[in-house]
């Protein structure tokens, strides 16, 4: 048995790098300290696809490593238009990687980013983003706002290591000093551990940031009594709170970039932050899912200039989003292949763009079967990043962490190295043909 | 890999490091370095060309965290500058803020071959080296920021001046760092609380004010032989009336003596420093009160930070300073504060000949250049991007050297240009001798990177060398800047990598760290006070914090023994 | 019973996070192919935990268990992010790239059909 310590986990944008575990056997036998009841379960281990495998007359037989990396290779050299998509619950390296490929065939290249806050990035780009690291709130702020957000279930560890639990320089009573405003559409395990919670009526986000931003730019006489279910007087308590604290933080979900005013709704709430500012120190942040999600978006930003959507086609990157967004592309029927890895369209994406994938060519990467199986003509099982290899990731506050590899895999292929052989091999479709 | 044996015949050399004002000269080089003789070389005749060692950029942000949230949050500078994949080069897009692709290939045209990335926050120092990375040809390296830092202002306040080099040497190999780099001291973790600090204010909480930390890093600094001096953005950036803050920072390191031979200090973007006036109405240049203390001091080096008219994407970790910006312009703003160490801000930002300010600040920096008498004690920079984007160097160069542009420039200015700048009375010219101090010579020294082949061509040094399409009796400014642009031939480490002004070759680059070799005992004694602040305050654990090998594929390493 | 018109939203859960990894299992299965929804409205349409219910978008339809969680308001159905929500989205983004994922009208009612498997859904696509 190894005790193995400062394990990075690589499930959610928390990326909790204090993880200590034991390893028998090379097998993750116990895991000690340091992960949620999410990353626990991660690091555990699920089962796996075995092996390659090429659909044949509608069954999936399994290969080996080279036939499946040849056959996908063909895929993507026939298609004219292929989309890369996923890219978040991997490495940067194989990021990187995947940008290449894409280049050299003309596809277009996104992330999960655009089902999860691809509209915030939207909204930075219209207004910027004032923020900070993780331990910054950690040590300071006294208060917290969660907006759309549950991270008792979807980042676990979020309050205890960077938040509302922590405890820091400024910050050594813990919770005690702080106070926790929740904003969401239902109750959760967040919501009652709130000191306040405003339940607001779904889809009214948006006014709900305008009301609290014109109160605290003076103007609390447009406020009408109720605004989106919420009494006038929540309001105005909430504001005193964010007026009377020294260093404040908003954290979003995908309560607000999945809602209809998607984009909008986190302009607004950046301008809140900034009236927020003018009273104390005040910041935002995105709470990302994948752990690499925001890794993504920073590779692919300064390979291309911008951060997902990237149609490269033309030889140079056209970004806009809503035109060369991989739901828009499959909703249109606008691509005639994909390459998928490291991410489940099968499961999280409309239905209505899913019947599109099904019919055309799938290349699938990744360490288990999913919905996107089903679909996939070819599949090609990777080794799993941060534990059988490591690589470099983004945690939501866009600080960077080098996951760490802690068991041996003599049969698994790294994320990197399939993209990379992939592109070799159809370089050398490429080169025949030019023959 | 470098071509074998390279010959550049019949160029007129400027290599002004080895003394060399434009002599007729053949270069040989052999195997990526200059070398006496070649025996079977291929030939490359420059025709009485101008020919000089690579270009060395001392200042300029092309890498990490805030140069990639400026490029995120502007596509419209990301879409200024696009430029489809060649079968030799990748993609490109950005202006203000190319994309890494661009960013080497660009600055390899106009000659560069190494560029100093000027801000690496510690904690997210890996982004940095990913990024240099992604930046093909240039060699590079990087100043971590260490002078917001809870431990740099803990000892400074204490006096343990033996512990805090013994920090120092630790984070700059930690973040495989080259330097140390300081900010707005204090000012950025007053910012933390929504604050600033002015050179003897005390920093909120930790009672010790910005003149302190920078005299006591500078001590620090000189108990190695680091290549380079501290490098220094000082207080109240951009404020007007701020030049006696910058005069006051120098006078603080004065006393201070040099571990190796070159300055004590070298402070970045002075034209942002050298203003006067009380507020932007009365607003107007001293740069002539700056230069005259560069003058007649010998251990501060500056750089200009000049302006060039036109958008920009504005990025510093002086936090507050950005977010003044964006309160005057309205624009987009970002911020990062960074836990514990540092904070960056980003906006954009118009510099318009039609305004009063903005015409002065144009000025300062060109009057900076033009009257600091000795031309190794100052450095061209645009503070890329912040003054403006590198890519409009030659734009300056020509204005140093043509009085005449200059005056055709001023006459579209706002009229303010003669009443509150020195420019139009100044009469000097600058030559190509001095161009390559300015570009090469001077930012290798100060660098201490002429001791390891950069800047310059004697036997021995990197073959990194720029062939410009002009001859040396060149007068005509719009000339001499096309031919600053695009060079003939750049060839770096012996590789022809731009032939008529095309990238035809992209070799990556090294990243050269500097490792300051502390006494064992110091560094044990200072690691239970940083390991302390890692338990109890920081996000990332000590473990997971240095930078890992893998994100230097390429390095170089300086060693810097500590002084008995 | 008669249906009735409801806003559907989706999100994370706890167990649906756990089996990220292991869709296939029944324990995703049991988490995620169900709709939660407010005791007063599980009265309203005569459904108790565990009995089916169909709901209906403009999109699609699909059928998932019902469970109770009270931390909704009436009129909201929770249906935790996975393939049996995103049957009833649209991929329409109205020019933002991002699907609706959240406030969509939706008719809930009670049914006999049984919940398909997560491999027998995915095949409705190919269909």
């Amino acid at each position: 048995m190894v005790e193995i310590t400062d394990v990075v986990c690589s499930l959610c944008g928390c990326v909790c790098d204090d993880i200590v575990l034991e390893v028998e056997n090379n097998q993750v036998t116990k895991i000690k300290r340091g992960a949620c009841s999410v990353g626990k379960s991660k690091l555990l281990g699920h089962e796996r696809i075995k092996s390659p495998m090429i659909r044949e007359n509608g069954e999936l037989k399994e290969c080996s490593y080279d036939e499946a990396i040849k056959k996908a290779a063909e895929i993507l050299y026939k298609s004219r238009r292929p989309l890369l998509y996923g890219w978040s619950s991997t490495v940067c390296e194989a990021d990187s990687a995947g940008i290449e490929l894409a280049e050299d065939i003309g596809g277009v290249v996104d992330n999960t980013a655009t089902v999860c806050h691809g509209p915030s990035v939207l909204a930075i780009q219209d207004v910027g983003i004032p923020s900070c690291t993780l331990g910054e709130i950690k040590n300071r702020a006294d208060l917290i706002i969660y907006w759309g957000a549950n991270p008792a279930q979807a980042h676990a560890n979020h309050m205890k290591r960077y938040s509302y639990v922590s405890k820091g320089y400024w910050t050594a009573e813990g919770k005690k000093g702080k106070k926790l405003v929740v904003v969401d559409v239902r109750k959760t395990m967040t919501s009652k551990m709130a000191d306040v919670f405003i339940q607001v009526e779904q889809g009214k986000d948006y006014q709900v940031f305008s009301a609290l931003r014109a109160i605290l730019r003076g103007h609390e006489d447009v406020v009408p009594d109720k605004v989106a279910g919420v009494p006038k007087a929540q309001l105005l308590e909430v504001a005193n709170m964010v007026k009377e604290a020294k260093f404040g933080i908003t954290f979003f979900g995908m309560g607000v970039t999945q809602a209809g005013a998607r984009h909008n709704n986190i302009v607004n709430a950046i301008q809140f932050t900034r009236a927020a500012h003018l009273h104390g120190k005040w910041s935002i942040m995105p709470m990302r899912g994948h752990y690499n999600v925001t890794g993504f978006n920073q590779v692919c930003t300064w390979q291309t200039g911008f951060p997902f959507s990237v149609d490269l086609s033309r030889g140079y990157a056209w970004y806009n989003p809503g035109e060369t967004s991989s739901t828009d592309l499959l909703y249109r029927e606008d691509c005639d292949a994909a390459l998928i890895i490291a991410s489940d369209p099968g499961a999280h994406f409309p239905g209505a763009a899913l019947r599109h994938l099904a019919k055309i060519p799938v290349i699938q990467i990744d360490p288990y079967a999913n919905p996107t199986t089903e679909f996939a003509d070819v599949v090609i099982p990777a080794a799993i990043s941060g534990i059988e290899c490591e690589g470099g990731v983004y945690r939501m506050d866009n600080i960077p962490i080098r996951l760490r590899k802690i068991l041996d895999t003599d049969y698994y292929v790294p994320d990197e190295e399939i993209v990379e052989r992939i592109h070799a091999e159809v370089r050398a479709l490429r080169e025949k043909e030019g023959e | 890999m470098a071509d074998g044996e390279l010959l550049i015949r019949n160029g007129v050399v400027y290599d002004p490091i080895n003394g060399v004002k434009g002599e007729k000269k053949d270069i040989c080089i052999r195997d990526g370095k200059i070398v006496e003789s070649v025996t079977n070389p291929k030939v490359i005749d420059a025709e009485g060309r101008v020919v000089m060692p690579g270009g060395v950029d001392i200042h300029s942000h092309i890498a990490g965290g805030k140069v990639n949230s400026g490029r995120l949050m502007r596509p419209e500078d990301g879409r200024k500058g696009l430029e489809a994949k060649t079968s030799v080069c990748r993609l490109q897009s950005g202006y203000s803020v190319p994309n890494t692709f661009a960013t080497g290939y660009r600055y390899a045209k106009m000659g560069y071959t190494f560029v100093m990335e000027a801000a690496m926050p510690p904690l997210a120092a890996r982004h940095t080296h990913e990024e240099m990375i992604d930046i093909p040809i240039l060699d590079n390296a990087a100043l971590p920021l260490i002078d917001n830092n809870w431990m740099t202002m803990e000892y400074v306040k204490s006096g343990d001046m033996d512990l805090l080099a013994a920090y120092v040497a630790w984070i700059i190999k930690a973040t495989k760092g080259f330097g140390v780099k300081i900010v707005n001291p204090g000012g950025t973790e007053a910012w933390a609380w929504g604050k600033n600090c002015d050179l003897n204010d005390s920093v909120p909480y930790f009672d010790v004010t910005p003149a302190e930390i920078i005299k006591g890093l500078a001590e620090a600094n000189e108990k190695f032989e680091m290549p380079h001096s501290i490098h220094v953005h000082t207080n109240m950036l951009g404020h007007p009336g701020n030049f006696e803050v910058t005069k006051d920072t120098y006078d603080l390191v004065k006393g201070v003596k040099p571990s190796k031979d070159r300055q004590v200090m070298h402070t970045t973007h002075t034209q942002f420093h050298s203003y006067g006036g009380t507020n932007w109405g009365d607003f107007e240049s001293k740069a002539d009160a700056i230069a005259g203390y560069i003058n007649q001091n010998d251990h501060a080096t500056i750089d200009i930070g000049s302006i060039i008219l036109g958008d920009t994407t504005t990025m510093t970790a002086d936090g507050p300073m950005e977010y003044s910006l964006y309160q005057i312009t309205g624009r987009k703003w970002t911020n990062l504060d960074v836990e514990l160490e540092t904070g960056s801000g980003i906006t954009p930002f118009l510099y318009s000949g039609k305004s009063p300010v903005n015409t002065i600040q144009w000025a300062i920096g060109q009057e900076l250049a033009l009257l600091v008498k000795d031309p190794w004690k100052i450095a061209l920079t645009t503070d890329h991007p912040n003054a403006g984007p590198f890519i409009g160097y030659p734009i300056i160069i020509s204005m140093l050297m043509s009085k005449k542009r200059r005056d055709e420039s001023a006459e579209d200015m706002h009229k303010v240009i003669f009443d509150r700048a020195e420019l139009p009375s100044i009469d000097r010219e600058y030559d190509l001798n001095e161009i390559a101090i300015i570009t090469r010579g001077m930012t290798a020294k100060a660098l201490g990177l002429h001791e390891h082949g950069k800047g310059h061509l004697g036997v021995g040094a990197d073959a990194d060398v720029a062939i410009y399409d002009m001859s040396p009796e060149e007068r005509d400014a719009g000339k001499i800047q096309k031919a600053f642009l695009n060079t003939k031939y750049t060839i770096k480490a012996g590789e022809i990598v731009v032939k008529d002004g095309e990238v035809v070759a992209t070799p990556p680059g090294r990243t050269i760290f500097v490792t300051p070799e502390c006494d064992q005992k110091l560094t044990d004694e200072m690691l239970v006070t940083l390991k302390d602040k890692f338990d109890k305050y920081y996000s990332v654990t000590f473990n997971n914090y240095p930078v890992q090998d893998a994100y230097l594929p390429n390095p170089y390493e300086i060693k810097a023994p500590m002084r008995g | 019973m008669e249906g009735m018109n409801v806003n559907l939203i989706s999100g994370r859960t706890t167990v649906q996070g756990q089996n990220l990894d292991s869709k296939l299992t029944e324990k995703y299965f049991d988490e995620v192919a169900v709709c939660n929804l407010n005791g007063s409205d599980m009265e309203k349409l005569g459904v108790a935990k565990d009995d089916n219910v169909k709901v209906t978008t403009a999109y699609g339809a699909v059928v998932v268990k019902a469970k109770q969680d009270d931390g909704n308001p009436e009129g909201l159905i929770f249906i935790p992010m996975g393939p049996w929500a995103n049957v009833l989205v649209s991929g329409y983004t109205e020019g933002a790239g991002m699907p609706r994922f959240k406030g969509i009208g939706a008719e809930i009612g009670k049914t006999a059909e049984t919940v398909l498997p997560v491999k027998e859904l995915m095949r409705t696509y190919m269909e």
